[in-house]
């Protein structure tokens, strides 16, 4: 029935539409807006006249400040990363194996409840801690400590979701079999949970490449990498099209990143 | 023995990770109700910042701004992508995979990445900085969430009863207001507090777009950190925080999620 088809295509489109329309004007025009700025020396704003260039990428290979800082922001997701999970991942354990009813329950909500508060206020609350005697506050792992706390509760989130869905007869299975309780975890339990740690690697690590408020609230001196930069380009330099070629360098690691994690993802979650 | 131990020390590693997860908030809860300007020690029990944050004009309007922003923005984003979750989930049609892939770079790019690039738009269209255009950027990233939490349910609860009901005789209006909205109705209550929390938390897409005199709480709050910070900063926070961890544990008790089902 091509009438019936048809009216469902139409109905589809008519409640598909505002909401498509909305993020096509604030999300896909604006990113379009913004690699067209890229190639150009000047913003064309206030009748500007400005030519097209390839200057702002070729400075970004050839000025070491920039490739460094760039380099800094992936150092920074990396350790945010890697100890995001190392603490996050036996506290997801712990919750999902160890502890029942409704203590897990509880457990779970005090370890998620920080991370739907304000990102800035904690970050902020973080400036209590580090100043004065401690004297971290305004060092880089006076940031590493901020953004670990920003994205912990991910880590334990989702290591905990694929950690409760393993069936404890597996792992019950693997030690009546004869394997010792390291072993059943080796070959078990860690490799059926691998989709919730790529989750949070995917989750943490993006975000953390392109922060900039904790590295300039916690970092003084220290903030110096890609996401500062790039703020200050819009916000004290006004080199707008410098900045937005930057942005989409930044975005071009992302999509890098993720393409890399892509097969991997796709092996563990079909 | 060894299970005791082991049952202590798993419970001493949850402790250390909730103080790590509660230290500094609890630190700067207890400096809002210092009476020291300078974070200083002896504790002395204080609302004078309290007083000083309800005299003090630019953070009550900025917070003014902030709650009707998330307000028009939880309507606003509930309703379209509502609709839109409708769309995708209740029809067959060319390009759906695409629709619900486009769904994916709002959440996935840096807020960074996305607040320069509406800044630059709004800026060279005319559009411009300002309220509405803070409002613009909530919405655009609050409606893929409302659409993935309202899908979800979508897509687990099939057509089957609006079906019985056409089969009945119900028209769609009468199957949509009568079967499908009151089946939704608890995905589109947590699609819009998340719609909420998105947008009153949202600080850099309200940094980029907030024109000089005009700002939302956390533009307000930064701007004060920055320039060197004041108990007032704290009150508000604290404001702030509890607030949104008394919302939190509402939602909570109503879904019950994390536990045992």
């Amino acid at each position: 029935m091509p009438g019936l088809v048809a009216r469902q295509t139409r109905a589809a489109i008519a409640l598909t539409a505002p909401a498509y329309l909305w993020l096509a004007l604030t999300i896909f025009l604006p990113l379009s807006a913004m690699a067209y700025f890229s190639f150009l020396d000047v913003a064309p704003i206030g009748g500007r006249e400005s030519h097209f260039t390839l200057s702002h990428y070729i400075a970004f290979f050839t000025k070491e400040v920039y490739w460094r800082n760039a380099w800094r922001s992936f150092e920074l997701g990396f350790y945010v990363t890697l100890l995001c999970l190392i603490f996050g991942y036996p506290a997801a354990h712990i919750l999902a194996k160890h502890i029942h009813g409704r203590w897990r329950e509880a457990l779970f909500l005090l370890v998620i409840l920080p991370f739907w508060s304000n990102a800035l206020v904690r970050t902020f609350s973080w400036t209590m801690v580090l100043r004065g005697e401690l004297g971290l506050l305004f060092t880089y792992w006076a940031i590493v400590i901020g953004l670990v706390h920003a994205y912990l509760p991910y880590a334990i989130l989702t290591c905990y979701i694929s950690l409760q869905s393993i069936d404890d007869s597996l792992i019950e299975a693997a030690r009546s079999l004869g394997a010792s309780p390291l072993q059943a975890f080796l070959r078990v339990t860690l490799p059926l949970s691998i989709p919730g740690l790529l989750a949070a690697v995917i989750l943490i690590f993006v975000p953390v490449i392109g922060s900039f408020m904790e590295p300039r609230i916690l970092g003084g001196k220290s903030a110096i990498m890609l996401g500062p930069i790039i703020e200050n380009q819009f916000t004290a330099v006004f080199n707008w099209p410098l900045g937005a070629a930057l942005s989409f360098l930044m975005l071009g690691i992302v999509l890098v990143f993720l393409l890399a994690a892509s097969p991997i993802l796709r092996r563990h979650w079909q | 023995m060894a299970t005791s131990l082991a049952h202590w020390l798993t419970r001493t590693y949850l402790a250390v990770i909730l103080l790590f997860l509660y230290l500094p908030i609890a630190v700067m809860i207890l400096m809002a109700f210092n009476a020291s300007p300078l974070y200083e020690f002896p504790f002395e029990f204080d609302l004078i910042w309290f007083k000083a944050l309800l005299k003090n004009e630019k953070l009550m309007t900025a917070g003014f701004n902030s709650i009707g922003i998330a307000l028009a923005n939880t309507v606003v984003a509930t309703v379209l992508g509502t609709l839109g979750s409708l769309g995708l989930n209740r029809y067959e049609f060319r390009g759906r995979q695409l629709l619900e892939i486009l769904l994916l770079p709002p959440i996935t790019i840096p807020w960074l990445i996305i607040g320069t690039s509406m800044l630059i738009f709004f800026f060279w269209t005319g559009i411009g900085r300002g309220l509405h255009s803070i409002l613009l950027g909530h919405v655009a990233l609050s409606i893929p969430y409302v659409m993935i939490v309202v899908g979800s349910r979508l897509k687990t609860h099939g057509a089957s009863l609006e079906e019985a009901a056409a089969t009945l005789g119900a028209n769609p209006w009468q199957a949509f207001w009568r079967v499908t909205l009151p089946a939704l109705s608890p995905s589109i209550v947590a699609a819009a507090l998340f719609a909420f929390a998105v947008s009153f938390d949202q600080f850099v897409i309200s940094y980029f777009l907030a024109p000089p005199g005009t700002s939302t709480l956390p533009v307000e709050i930064y701007t004060s950190i920055r320039k060197g910070f004041t108990p007032e900063i704290n009150a508000i926070s604290t404001v702030i925080i509890l607030v949104s961890m008394g919302l939190m544990l509402l939602v909570a008790r109503q879904y019950r999620f994390g536990g045992e089902r």
